[in-house]
């Protein structure tokens, strides 16, 4: 009998980590991650040196300084005395507007586009293949600069509103102004109104909350509840004895009513503009900068988001249109109900790419003047106070932050729509 | 490593590597061209000719500096700047000065690290606005929507006029004095503001310059110059005594006409040293005994400069005002050249 021993356990050797492959690999990639990081540091020691050569050692404290420059849209109280950082963050205010109405704008017409180029409507589908063709081949800072060219060059300007027999004329029942520095349009306004909470005493950050918004906003939510529990007993009821009972009506009301109390006891009415001085007065202003902006990075990216749309659909196999016909669906119904749903498991991933584009391509607003973040603090802030590798360095920054965060929304989204597999 | 690790840094690296590197006079004679920044394109002080040369009076001191270094005068390279890029030029070793109706203030002086040489122009902020508004003073104009270039000192002042006098304005803000233009002639601002010369300069390009009135109101001192990097302070002497060459040859009656028949030889001492033919002041700059010379041959001297590019025969029409030689109630005053 012979016993069977284990075989002799080889001693490591420090050659192994060259010749033996279970090794090799791993000090390939450590001797690569040092050299990275050596090259890294080289990098930001010689930065950091230079800058200290030209006597200009990295130094946020110009944030604190006074601003000195007026911004134009500012969506919370600004004066040329507040800080830098209040003005870059007024910049980023208008960075996230003009991106959110933008992606918002971009997605409705990139769906109907997309929808409308399988159309079996010869004529309907080539214009869209025309319009897709013609936005996505054209770079995004032309078709913002030729949108602003078009609102300046050919809208009157507020001048044309004035005297006995204006050229221009206000629009819808004289509360809407269409000019050549933008659109005035009435906004709400509450002569009961409850006030404002001011948030973050006399800091940079400082912001007010508009007590009356917070107020339509309970009294919205909770009539919403309310509609809900009405359906859910209409479910229940409709189980039980087989009849469901109209409820329309009733949702309606509990959704209507408190809210018209409401804006009654707050007094709701609308300020119009009106023609005072140099410019409209009164009312919402929205700048041609924000309009031009925000009709050409829509436009633009609806053309891809068309694709997108186009190609999620087409990858959904023609035997579910079929299927779905032959239950007796009428094709606005086949494609609601059965065709887009499957489709966005397809779509939503490049989609987030697309919004993320949307948001950077937001950075040529400079281009008409819009005040964004790029404007602001990576513009005349820079500009001003001579830093621009801080500046730069925290433009970045923000727009790593604001990528980051619209990837996890539509990631958590995707994954509450994507197939479940169990 | 102090500080925290920082993408993009690997961007500025080069940037101000190329900033650290010593002798511009060296690097510019190497070169054979002078790299000079100027606008964009303003009538009069830098814009190209019909025949894509630039011209103009910003221009002048560009060919000024090129054929005191180099002999040549055309031995420059144009590099267009905005309000904007213009610093960023100048401290990326991008051009080796910058001759853009710049503002000289303390800040950019001391803190964004730049050597202002002297100044070519004395000048200060206006508005201008369309005749048929009918206004007549600055502080009539509550409310108006007003067109700024961005990035400069104008800006500021605008946002400080406005509030020491308690009046509201609405700033567009705009990129080139071109964008600027074609928005106040289309209307969407009421008033443009910028440099009282720079108005001059873009009104001479309207097709009726008669409807625009620039308003009485100069709102700021603006004394605009030549500037190059702080630290470098041979290169720097060179352009400012260029720059001085040209108001000292205006003082001491040397134009492009009686140049050579001076250069010759005179009875005045400070001529012969400005012209290279007693003294070495040409070869304490590091620079041939004649550069004052070609200097001025280049454009002839600050008074036929101006003359040539922005004076009262010109469609820009500025008077010389201010910068009127010391000797005729003006601020120009060269130091001596001894």
């Amino acid at each position: 009998m012979s016993t069977l021993t284990d075989p002799p356990k080889e001693q490591f050797r420090l050659s192994m980590l060259l010749y033996d492959t279970r090794y090799r690999s791993g000090t390939i990639q450590v001797i690569a991650m040092f050299g990275f990081m050596l090259l890294a540091a080289w990098l930001i020691n010689n930065t950091l040196s230079n800058l200290a050569a030209l006597g200009k050692p990295i130094d946020f404290g110009f944030f604190s300084e006074p601003a000195s420059y007026d911004i134009n849209q500012r969506l919370l109280e600004y004066t040329s005395r507040d800080t830098h950082l209040r003005a870059a963050l007024m910049g980023l205010l208008n960075t996230l507007v003009v991106a959110v109405l933008g992606c918002i704008t971009a997605t409705v017409l990139g769906v109907i586009i997309g929808v409308l180029r399988l159309s079996s409507n010869w004529l309907v589908a080539r214009l869209m293949t025309i319009y897709v063709e013609m936005f996505r081949n054209v770079p995004v800072l032309l078709w913002i600069v030729f949108v602003m060219a078009i609102l300046i060059e050919t809208l009157p300007a507020p001048s044309a509103f004035r005297g006995e027999s204006p050229e221009a004329t206000m629009s819808l029942m004289d509360s809407v102004a269409v000019t050549n520095r933008g659109v005035y349009i009435p906004e709400p306004l509450f002569s009961r109104s409850l006030g404002d909470i001011h948030l973050l005493g006399q800091s940079s950050l400082r912001f007010d909350v508009s007590l009356d918004l917070i107020a339509i906003l309970v009294v919205l939510g909770l009539s919403l509840w309310a509609a809900h529990r009405v359906t859910l007993r209409a479910n229940r009821i409709q189980e039980a004895t087989g009849d469901r009972p109209k409820t329309w009506h009733v949702r309606t009301a509990i959704i209507v009513g408190p809210m018209l109390v409401l804006l009654i006891a707050l007094g709701f009415h609308l300020g119009y503009p009106a023609l005072k001085g140099f410019n409209f007065q009164g009312g919402t202003h929205l700048r041609n900068s924000l309009i031009a902006l925000w009709l050409a990075l829509s436009l633009y990216t609806a053309a891809f988001i068309a694709e997108i749309v186009r190609a999620g659909i087409m990858a959904i196999s023609k035997g579910q249109t079929e299927a779905a016909s032959a239950l007796g669906l009428r094709s606005n119904r086949i494609m609601r109900l059965v065709i887009l749903p499957q489709a966005l498991r397809v779509i939503i991933p490049p989609l987030i790419s697309n919004y993320l584009n949307l948001t950077k391509n937001s950075s040529l607003a400079i281009a008409v003047g819009y005040m964004d973040i790029t404007g602001t603090l990576g513009g005349i802030t820079m500009n001003q106070t001579g830093r621009e590798l801080e500046c730069v360095l925290l433009l970045m920054l923000v727009y790593l932050a604001i990528s980051l965060s619209i990837s996890a929304v539509m990631n958590w989204y995707n994954e509450a729509v994507k197939l479940k597999e169990r | 490593m102090k500080k925290s690790v920082i993408l993009g840094a690997m961007t500025f690296a080069g940037l101000a590597a190329g900033a650290a590197s010593a002798g511009t006079l060296d690097d510019v004679k190497a070169r054979g061209k002078l790299n000079c920044g100027v606008t964009t394109g303003l009538v009069g002080f830098a814009a190209p000719n019909a025949n894509g040369e630039w011209e103009g009076f910003d221009v002048a001191v560009c060919r000024a500096v090129a054929a005191a270094v180099l002999g040549d005068s055309n031995a420059v390279e144009f590099v267009p700047t905005t309000g904007k890029t213009r610093f960023t030029a100048l401290a990326s070793g991008e051009i080796d000065m910058l001759a853009r109706n710049t503002t000289w203030t303390f800040s950019r002086d001391v803190d964004l690290k730049f050597e202002f040489v002297g100044v070519n122009y004395y000048d200060g902020q206006g508005f201008m606005v369309p005749k048929e508004l009918g206004v007549s003073s600055a502080k009539e104009l509550d409310g108006a929507t007003v067109c700024i270039q961005t990035g400069t000192t104008t800006e500021l002042n605008l946002a400080d006029f406005f509030r020491s006098n308690n009046i509201s304005y609405e700033p567009v803000p705009i990129e080139t004095n071109a964008e600027a233009q074609q928005q106040y002639l289309a209307g969407a601002c009421d008033v443009y503001t910028t440099d009282a010369s720079g108005l001059a300069a873009t009104r001479a390009t309207f097709d009726d310059p008669a409807g625009h009135v620039i308003l009485p109101e100069i709102i700021s001192k603006e004394p605009l110059g030549p500037l190059v990097r702080h630290g470098d302070h041979e290169w720097g002497d060179v352009v400012r005594w260029s720059l001085n060459a040209l108001v000292a040859a205006e003082e001491l009656g040397i134009t492009s006409a009686n140049l050579s028949e001076m250069a010759a030889g005179t009875e005045n001492p400070e001529i012969n040293r400005l012209l290279g033919t007693e003294g070495t002041l040409g070869e304490m700059l590091g620079l041939s005994a004649d550069w004052a010379k070609n200097a001025i041959a280049a454009q002839g001297n600050y008074g036929e400069i101006f003359a040539k590019n922005i004076g009262e025969d010109t469609p820009v029409g500025l008077a010389r005002g201010l910068n009127a030689q010391w000797t005729e109630g003006g601020l120009l005053y060269a130091p001596p050249f001894r």
